[in-house]
C-alpha cells in the first residue's frame, strides 16, 4: 500500500462534497446537545461507535472486494432515516466523482454505472480505497476519521468553537478510532465468509430522528 | 492504474466539453459577487431577456438553502423544475472553487431532467472580493459589484474584480445618492482589467441587462460554432 495514497483520500480538502455536512452537528447544537468542546467530544464518541463503526465495516468490506450492491442494500437496511439515505447517496455520488477521476479504474466506471444517482458513500468510499492501492484497514480508518471530523469542522463554524479545542477532540479520539477500526475489520473479513449480516447494525436513534428534522428546516448551514 | 493518462474510456468529471453521449454540454455560466451586489437579479433579468431563444437553467448557492431559488421561483423567470439550489455548508466558495461536485451533480441532473440545455447560469453565494469559480465548474465568469458597495472596489482589485470574463457594477442609479464616482469606477475598472470587458448597469433602466445579455450570445455564438 501506499501511505501517501491514503493522505491523499483522508485529506479534508479531498473534493468530494463533504464540506456541506455537518454529520448532525448542526442539529444537535440547534437543540443545544453540543455547546462547549465536552459536548462536542460526546456526540463525536457516540457517533464514532454507531454511524462510524458501520461505516467502516462497510468500507472495508468494499475494500475487499464484496459485492458494492449487496454491501449497498446493507447499508440502507441500516439507514432508518429517509434523509440519511439521501444524504449518503449524494455523498457516495460526488466522491464518485472524485474518485474516477483521481484513481481511474474500470470497476469505478462499473460501479458508477450501476449506480447512476450514487451508492453509500462508505461502500463508495471502500472501493475508492481499492482503486488507490490501499486496503481494508485504511478504507476503515478513513471511513472512521470522516464519522468525526466532520461534525468537528462544522461545530467550529456553527458554535464559533476554538478550532484547537475541537482538534484536541479528535486527537484524544484517536485510539477509540483505532479500535473501532479493528471491529471493523474483522467485522469486513467475517463478512466475505458468512454474508452481509456479520456487518455491525449499531444505531444512533438521536441522529436518525436529528436527520429528519434538520432536513426540514427552511433555513440552514448545512445540507445535513 | 493510469494516472499519467488524462484520457479515459469514460470520463468522469466535469470540464469535458461533452455529455457521455457525445453531444456537447449546455454552456456554463458562473455569476459571482458580493451579497446584495445583485447578482440574483442580474439572473432574473437574464432569464427574462434570454428564455425564449435558448433552453436555460439555473443552479443557485445559497448560504442558507434556497433563499435566492425561491426568489427566481416567485419572480416566475423560469419554470420550477429548471431551478435547483446547491447548499453549501457555510462555504459559498468552497463549493464554487475548492470542491464543486455538488454543483456538477446539479447541473448534470438538469441537463438529465430537463436538457438538452443550451446554457446554466451557475449563481454563487454572496462572498467577498476573492470568490473566483473553477474552471472545472464553468466556462465563463461574470463578477458582480455594486455602486453602493462603495466605488473604491475597482481599484481594490482582487481576483474577482481583476479576472472575471465580464465585470458588472450594477445599481448605477443609485450613485448620487451614494456619493459614488461612475467616473472613476469605470477608470480603475479599466485599469485593472486592461482589455477584459466592463458593464456598468441599472436593472431599473430601460436596457435593465440588456449589455450583459449580449455578452452572454456572444458566448453562446462562441461555443456551439
Amino acid at each position: 500500500m501506499s501511505r501517501a495514497a491514503l493522505l491523499v483520500l483522508a485529506d479534508g480538502r479531498f473534493p468530494a462534497g463533504g464540506h456541506a455536512h455537518s454529520g448532525g452537528a448542526e442539529a444537535a447544537v440547534r437543540a443545544g446537545r453540543i455547546t462547549s468542546a465536552a459536548d462536542l467530544a460526546d456526540f463525536c464518541r457516540g457517533r464514532l461507535q454507531t454511524t462510524g463503526l458501520v461505516a467502516a465495516a462497510l468500507a472495508a468490506a468494499a475494500a475487499l472486494g464484496h459485492d458494492p450492491a449487496e454491501l449497498d442494500a446493507a447499508a440502507d437496511a441500516r439507514t432508518p432515516s429517509p434523509a440519511l439515505r439521501v444524504a449518503a447517496r449524494k455523498l457516495g455520488r460526488q466522491l464518485m466523482r472524485a474518485a474516477r477521476a483521481t484513481w481511474p479504474t474500470a470497476e469505478l466506471d462499473t460501479v458508477a454505472r450501476a449506480f447512476p444517482k450514487g451508492a453509500h458513500q462508505p461502500v463508495v468510499l471502500g472501493l475508492t480505497a481499492r482503486a488507490a492501492g490501499l486496503g481494508p484497514e485504511d478504507a476503515a480508518h478513513c471511513a472512521a476519521y470522516e464519522s468525526v471530523s466532520g461534525p468537528a469542522t462544522a461545530t467550529v463554524r456553527l458554535l464559533g468553537l476554538d478550532p484547537f479545542d475541537a482538534t484536541g477532540v479528535l486527537a484524544r479520539l484517536a485510539p477509540e478510532l483505532d479500535g473501532v477500526v479493528e471491529r471493523a475489520v474483522s467485522a469486513a473479513r467475517l463478512a466475505a465468509v458468512d454474508g452481509v449480516d456479520a456487518l455491525p447494525a449499531a444505531s444512533a436513534p438521536l441522529l436518525e430522528i436529528g436527520a429528519e428534522a434538520h432536513a426540514a428546516w427552511p433555513v440552514r448551514l448545512f445540507a445535513s | 492504474m493510469h494516472l499519467d493518462h488524462s484520457h479515459h474510456t469514460t470520463p468522469a468529471p466535469s470540464a469535458d466539453a461533452h455529455r457521455p453521449d457525445g453531444r456537447r454540454r449546455a454552456l456554463r455560466i458562473g455569476l459571482g459577487g458580493p451579497v446584495g451586489s445583485g447578482k440574483t437579479a442580474t439572473v432574473a433579468a437574464l432569464c427574462r431577456a434570454l428564455r425564449e431563444e435558448f433552453s436555460l437553467a439555473v443552479v443557485t448557492n445559497d448560504i442558507y438553502t434556497r433563499e435566492d431559488a425561491e426568489f427566481l421561483l416567485r419572480e416566475a423567470v423560469l419554470p420550477p423544475e429548471r431551478i435547483t439550489a446547491v447548499e453549501t455548508g457555510a462555504c459559498p466558495h468552497t463549493a464554487i472553487r475548492d470542491d464543486i461536485s455538488a454543483n456538477l451533480e446539479a447541473v448534470e441532473d438538469l441537463e438529465d431532467a430537463v436538457g438538452p440545455l443550451d446554457l446554466v447560469l451557475v449563481e454563487s453565494g454572496g462572498d467577498n472580493l476573492t470568490a473566483t469559480f473553477s474552471k472545472g465548474l464553468v466556462d465563463a465568469q461574470i463578477f458582480v459589484i455594486d455602486v453602493a458597495g462603495g466605488d473604491d472596489i475597482p481599484r481594490k482589485g482582487g481576483p474577482g474584480v481583476t479576472t472575471a470574463d465580464l465585470l458588472v457594477v450594477n445599481k448605477t442609479d443609485l450613485a448620487p445618492y451614494v456619493g459614488s464616482d461612475l467616473g472613476r469606477m469605470a477608470a480603475d475598472a479599466k485599469a485593472a482589467r486592461g482589455e477584459l470587458p466592463v458593464v456598468l448597469q441599472s436593472l431599473r433602466s430601460e436596457t435593465g441587462a440588456s449589455e450583459v445579455a449580449a455578452w452572454v450570445r456572444a458566448r453562446l455564438a462562441a461555443w456551439t460554432a
